[in-house]
């Protein structure tokens, strides 16, 4: 299969027709605009999560309803819509709600991290930096970050409101003790503006550097747990960390078997029944950038 | 060499044509239509009518149609339809007691006013599977004849006989009488008013609240429980109109009621009675009436003053882990592809393989002094 021209609309949506019978972005006005709210008092409060009358939406819980929600909120007839899911425009799911908003707003969408105006995501955050005036939106399952320390809702609100984040550094350096690293892998939690804890949603740690100070804003939908909250252009995203075991990111012996990157977040493939592995970029948009511009240097060359 | 996976736009549209070919079944066999599950499926009906949270008969059939029998399926179909249905107001409250009944028990009285009306119940059918069954095509069965005498008009709630004595905690409503909560426009808040805990119970999986209903029967959080009435019947909605200044009907529904009285020690300044538990359902679902009547009382407990130690007494985890369509959504997604998470788990589990490897050779390095600092061949 031949990749199609990464500024180019996605060829598979664009046989998708707009359904009129749905109102724009399928939430009705007022319901957008309870959204829009409840995402400026986000905005206004870097991190901190703001519960918000969450729809029942036609695709199921978990499965980005969040997300879908923020998204329907913000969109407008202009913009230009990129959706994702584990870096990838191809994978089902995020044809599948591409396909929504194709069907339901009309909007253009897009593979293109730079022509987006909106890009909504599930688990990365793209490779190609961002700029601003974009707004990522990120699909969350659990907006809590101290859920696993504190099953209570009672409970984590309060400790917000204390900012008695002691536990999670405990866990953290339990990790150490225990396996002399922090086993934290992905959803790695991140203060937001010197205040709120904050999970970045399951994006790999690998993610968490391009939070910090992005020029993009960064919206997170929780769509089940009824909650948005939001990163600001231009803030300060930090991930947890102790003096002696300051935080880093995953590294590859690897490089892309496709494009050679040494820079991406790589996928393991498993090549045959032997367990012969290769690895390939997550992010398929800059996967598919890269190749083809080696292949017009290529072309160039006497 | 490895190709992008990429066709989920072809694949997701062929999966819609095979789902349809699965549902229909073989063509051979005459196609089920809604009217016939309406008819015939009306337990099925009543179920997601009352877990979808709308009702309609005819939009339920027909989601248990397309949903090919899956009932959560269904709900969810029904709930993503409700959702988008513009409010045109909100009805008046409607009168249990008004109800045109069909049955009503009582468990704590051997007769009541009004008496008992079995009505059509699977209670007492020996669960034998009637064969004759299999053979379609036969008369319809014969309604048995009208009773001599009709339905008492009178059909007091046993709730109310006692509440006349004092026996039963009065049934007010709140300081202030606030509008109820509507959990499908507002998120759930904590502490949950009653009125945002019945909602949810009200929508919540039937097989959720059985469970947790029986728990509490088991000994995880004590409730001591009586039926004190149970009715089913059809009541009429009204609405009020501002311009007309007076209600008028704007339809009826079947709705399914249990009114639990359980027991209560009293507390200082307070004589002992029966406490409350209520339960509330459209159609006729008297499994998921009894049950939420159960949680509902059980969910009480610490504001009555009782341990409230169990899973059933913690209103936290049941108004969480009720709603089949948050449940069914959140447990299937781990479906979807994960597998950029997993290859940071499985990085991080190779190192920490590798580290152990190391540190379990690295105590012979040291109890050699010849060996040390050289590299130890693997």
């Amino acid at each position: 299969m031949t990749a199609s021209p990464a500024s180019a609309p996605a060829a598979d949506t664009a046989a998708v027709a707009r359904d009129p019978h749905y109102n724009f972005g399928y939430l009705d006005e007022s319901t957008k605009r309870m959204l829009r709210r409840a995402l400026l008092k986000a905005v206004a409060i870097p991190g901190y999560q703001v519960p918000f009358g969450g729809r029942e939406m036609p695709l199921p819980y978990g499965w980005g309803t969040g997300g879908i929600q923020v998204t329907a909120s913000i969109l407008g007839p202009d913009d230009v819509l990129k959706v994702i899911d584990q870096g990838s425009d191809d994978t089902t799911n995020a044809v599948n709600i591409r396909r929504f908003f194709a069907r339901v707003a009309g909007v253009a969408t897009t593979t293109s991290t730079a022509a987006a105006t909106i890009v909504q995501t599930r688990h990365r955050i793209p490779e190609t930096p961002l700029r601003e005036g974009q707004i990522m939106v990120y699909q969350v399952p659990i907006p809590e970050p101290l859920r696993w320390l504190e099953p209570s809702e009672t409970q984590t609100r309060t400790m917000h409101a204390l900012a008695e984040y002691g536990g999670m550094h405990v866990r953290l350096y339990e990790d150490i003790a225990h396996h002399g690293r922090i086993a934290t892998t992905y959803d790695y939690p991140v203060i937001v503006n010197g205040r709120y804890m904050m999970r970045p949603s399951p994006i790999p740690k690998f993610d968490n550097p391009k939070l910090d100070m992005s020029p993009a804003l960064m919206l997170f939908g929780a769509g089940r747990e009824k909650r948005v909250y939001a990163v600001p252009p231009y803030t300060c995203v930090k991930s947890l960390d102790f003096d002696d075991h300051p935080f880093a990111i995953e590294r590859w012996d690897a490089c892309c078997a496709l494009c050679g990157s040494r820079e991406s977040y790589l996928d393991e493939i498993i090549m045959d029944d032997r367990g012969t592995r290769q690895h390939v970029c997550s992010d398929t948009e800059y996967c598919n950038d890269r190749r083809q511009r080696a292949d017009a240097g290529a072309e160039g060359r006497p | 060499m490895y190709v992008a996976v990429k066709g989920g736009e072809r694949a997701i549209l062929n999966s819609y044509r095979l789902l349809d070919a699965y549902r229909r079944g073989d063509p051979a066999v005459p196609e089920l239509s809604t009217a016939q599950i309406a008819q015939q499926m009306p337990l099925a009906v009543s179920r997601v009518m009352a877990e979808g949270a709308l009702y309609d008969p005819q939009l339920a059939a027909l989601a248990i149609k397309q949903a090919a029998g899956d009932l959560t399926e269904a709900v969810f179909l029904l709930r993503a339809y409700r959702t988008t249905l513009p409010r045109l107001g909100a009805s008046l409250p409607i009168d249990t007691g008004a109800m045109r009944l069909r049955r009503r028990i009582s468990a704590t009285f051997k007769d009541v006013p009004g008496g008992q009306v079995l009505g059509p119940t699977y209670d007492y059918t020996q669960r034998l599977l009637d064969f004759a069954l299999l053979a379609e095509g036969g008369a319809a069965a014969e309604p048995p004849e009208p009773a001599a005498q009709g339905l008492d008009a009178g059909m007091p709630r046993i709730t109310d006989l006692l509440a006349d004595e004092a026996l039963l905690e009065p049934d007010a409503s709140p300081d202030g009488d606030p509008e109820p909560v509507d959990l499908t426009r507002e998120p759930l808040e904590l502490p949950a008013p009653r009125s945002a805990r019945l909602q949810n119970l009200a929508r919540a999986d039937e097989g959720f609240l059985l469970c947790m209903g029986y728990s509490t029967q088991r000994g995880y959080g004590n409730s001591h429980p009586f039926v004190a009435e149970i009715r089913h019947g059809s009541l009429e909605v009204e609405l009020h109109v501002e311009e007309l200044g007076f209600a008028v009907t704007v339809g009826s529904l079947d709705v399914t009621e249990c009114q639990m009285v359980n027991q209560f020690a009293g507390r200082a300044g307070e004589p002992p009675c029966f406490t409350r538990g209520y339960g509330l359902v459209f159609g006729y679902g008297e499994r998921k009436a009894m049950a939420m009547a159960l949680v509902d009382r059980s969910m009480r407990a610490a504001e009555l003053g009782e341990a409230a130690d169990a899973p059933a007494n913690d209103p936290e985890f049941v108004l969480y882990h009720s709603d089949n369509v948050e449940a069914s959504g959140f447990v299937q997604h781990l479906k979807l592809p994960h597998y950029v998470d997993f290859q940071t788990n499985l990085e991080l589990l190779r190192r920490l393989r590798a580290e152990r490897a190391q540190a379990d050779r690295e105590p012979m390095r040291h109890s050699s002094p010849t060996a040390d600092g050289e590299v130890l061949a693997s």
